[in-house]
């Protein structure tokens, strides 16, 4: 018989759709019982930037509130959603529609998150998101369902890209990934670039996911003229984006503004290629007494990351839904998903890794966005001792401000 | 400036050697690929995960016994090479008669194994891994800046693929070898161990696919996805050569390599996918590919 490459590709497609979909045991619908769903990465790039880690970090969350001394019971399911929008919402659907989850949280990868935010819409389910970059989901596809945590392009293109325009950084060059999140962080970037008297003098969008040689990308910047190379991607991409510049010297010409960095990518990276750079984070481990406590806490169960923003973002979603569950009694919580995100907006958060904030009525959580710089391997003393604060930025400044986001929620 | 096609020429002359430096990728693993095709007649899913464990191994070498780059280029490959003998031993000689979707099944089963242990190991964002001294810096040609480890690596790979292609079409113990796949039986009639012949040629292709993940290894993210971004593109560039001809994946690698990097100047976004209209177009105009022969 003969073999084709649609046969095996359409087999490999059938393959990683149905593991997702899998069946599961059914659960017995007892109706007391909280079911947090954690949609994410498990396989992938964003694997530890996201992934079994955010996990971690929400059963932390359901432990140091004390669920079961409360008489709370909360069950935690998780499944990859191998950063395909098809897969990220058939899988929401079945949740909600089988399993009974009450709220999904999580979900990076800014192609999946507005899938995801509609389906949570429709269902009237709670949905925290904390891995997606994309500001559109407290822009003009808010909802009522929806919560925005960590961070997002805006305030990425602000703190980072700003901080890069003041201090000389005026020409620019982009390499954007080919999806909702690279555009946007492109765009707003740009924005501010110009905004602040600086110029964009081209960019090279590249094919996302699969793209791993950037040379000819980098080799076009270089010849651009530009001071600036900004970096509109994440996770590995931008680990080879950088480990490439270097390579091809472009670094004794250009900064580089990697837009969205974490840890994990300095750690993988090593501080001798990344010292220097600049990028911002919600969340570092060895901020406060308060983030070193709960890095201790979780530190023995994610062996090989330290928690990174999105998966401190997912402890802290986590405890202030169960907040908002338990003032509001378990039953009305389950019937409407739109009434706990409006009872968690009144309340102000609080939880060990971001302090107090507010969160706005597009969704928006007013978390302070810090400027890092990597430090040089010498100034390192231990192992993830990694970032240098340079500028904090208050809540209230770090994001969009609401006027300019459409949100229709939003009445002006 | 001068232009060609409103692209300036130093900047369409420094892709085309970005696209053969990428080309000498592709050749080493499709080569690696149209050996193991040719001779054993199995389609080998698993090259790619073997690309990375190849690289994987040249940062444990480094980081649990200090070895440098230049020892994991030797070591890595053999380490890997006997890790395939393992392999061949255990699953794949298993499969010699089958139709060839068993041997896929079982080295695209073998492929995730392997690279979801690596994820549960080390995590998916990567090891740091440094060019070696010696060859960092670069040079600057006037067009482009050339850092000296992609030189390197279009060398060597250029050398290996020639050394590959020359072993097994003019040297006696290449000719055992085609003669082995023809007619096994007859072969060992005249007293050569055929199986101990095909598993040395089966860990020889997997050595090359781990020789290429060392020279890949300083400038991609040593992570375990590394092989599954490139293998499907590999294979379109076997599938071009002609599935199992030697000559063909050289040559399609580098041409592909070159093709792939003028369109991420006048297109990027379709850069991913021209291979495989390529693909396309070669299997329409002649199904065996550009240098197979129909059966």
């Amino acid at each position: 018989m003969g073999i084709t490459r649609r046969s095996i590709l359409g087999g490999l497609a059938l393959g990683g759709t149905g593991l997702a979909l899998a069946p599961r045991p059914s659960w017995a619908q007892s109706s007391k019982k909280l079911r947090i769903g954690v949609l994410n990465d498990q396989s992938g790039p964003y694997r530890d930037v996201s992934g079994l880690n955010s996990v971690v970090c929400v059963k932390q969350a359901i432990a140091d509130f004390g669920a079961s001394a409360k008489g709370l019971e909360v069950e935690v399911l998780s499944a990859d959603h191998q950063n395909k929008p098809d897969v990220g919402a058939a899988i929401a659907r079945q949740w909600f529609d089988r399993d009974g989850v009450d709220m999904i949280i999580d979900v990076p990868t800014s192609s999946v998150a507005l899938a995801v935010a509609n389906v949570c819409r429709e269902k009237n389910r709670v949905y925290i998101n904390v891995g997606a970059g994309t500001a559109e989901l407290t822009g003009s596809q808010c909802a009522p369902t929806t919560i925005h945590w960590a961070y997002d392009t805006w305030m990425l293109a602000h703190s980072t890209g700003g901080a890069t325009v003041k201090t000389g950084g005026n020409k620019w060059f982009f390499i954007p990934a080919d999806y909702v999140f690279g555009h946007d962080l492109e765009r707003q970037t740009s924005q501010f670039v110009t905004e602040a008297g600086g110029k964009v003098l081209g960019h090279a969008t590249y094919a996302f996911p699969g793209t791993t040689d950037f040379s000819s990308f980098l080799v076009q910047a270089q010849a651009s003229g530009a001071n600036v190379l900004g970096l509109a991607n994440a996770g590995a991409d931008t680990q080879n984006c950088i480990k490439q510049a270097h390579e091809f010297g472009l670094t004794q010409q250009a900064r580089i503004a990697a837009l969205l960095m974490f840890i994990t990518d300095v750690h993988a990276l090593g501080l001798e290629t990344a010292q220097g750079l600049v990028l911002t984070e919600s969340f570092y481990w060895d901020l406060n007494d308060k983030t070193r406590a709960f890095t201790a806490r979780i530190k023995d169960k994610t062996p090989n990351n330290y928690p990174n923003m999105v998966q401190a973002g997912c402890y802290a979603g986590t405890l202030h839904y169960l907040k908002a569950v338990s003032a509001l009694g378990v039953d009305r919580a389950k019937a409407s998903g739109a009434e706990v995100v409006a009872r968690m907006k009144a309340t102000p958060t609080e939880d060990d890794c971001f302090g107090t904030c507010k969160i706005r009525e597009d969704g928006r959580v007013l978390v302070p966005a810090y400027l890092f710089e990597v430090k040089k391997p010498s100034e390192s003393k231990g192992p993830w001792d990694y970032y240098k604060l340079l500028v904090t930025t208050p809540g209230d400044q770090a994001f969009r401000p609401l006027a300019e986001g459409h949100c229709p929620l939003v009445k002006s | 400036m001068h232009t060609i096609f409103g692209i300036p020429a130093p900047l369409l002359f420094g892709q085309l050697l970005l696209g053969l430096i990428n080309g000498g990728f592709y050749a080493l693993l499709s080569l690696g690929l149209a050996v193991i095709f040719g001779m054993l007649n199995i389609i080998n899913f698993a090259h790619g995960a073997l690309f990375m464990t190849g690289a994987f191994a040249a940062w444990g070498l480094l980081n649990y016994l200090g070895l440098p780059y230049w020892y994991a280029l030797i070591l890595s490959p053999l380490l890997i090479g006997l890790f395939g003998l393992v392999l061949e031993r255990l699953f794949i000689r298993r499969l010699y008669g089958l139709d060839h979707l068993y041997g896929l099944l079982l080295t695209f089963g073998l492929a995730l194994i392997i690279e979801g242990l690596f994820r549960n190991a080390f995590g998916s964002s990567g090891m740091p891994y440094q060019i070696p001294r010696s060859l960092s810096g670069a040079v600057n040609l006037g067009f482009m800046f050339l850092p000296l480890y992609r030189g390197w690596v279009v060398v060597v790979a250029l050398v290996v693929s020639l050394a590959t292609w020359a072993v097994i079409e003019k040297t006696r113990l290449g000719a055992t070898l085609r003669a082995a796949t023809e007619n096994a039986a007859l072969v060992q009639a005249f007293g050569i161990n055929v199986p101990r012949l095909v598993a040395l040629t089966y860990a020889g292709g997997v050595a090359l696919a781990a020789f290429a993940g060392v020279l890949a290894a300083p400038i991609y993210s040593v992570n375990p996805n590394m092989g599954s971004n490139l293998i499907i593109t590999v294979f379109a560039v076997v599938v071009i050569g002609g599935m199992g001809s030697i000559l063909g994946s050289i040559v399609s690698g580098f041409g592909l390599g070159v093709i792939e990097g003028l369109t991420k100047v006048f297109y990027p976004q379709a850069s991913d996918t021209v291979i495989f209209v390529v693909m396309a177009i070669v299997l329409l105009a002649r199904p065996a590919g550009l240098f197979g022969k129909t059966a």
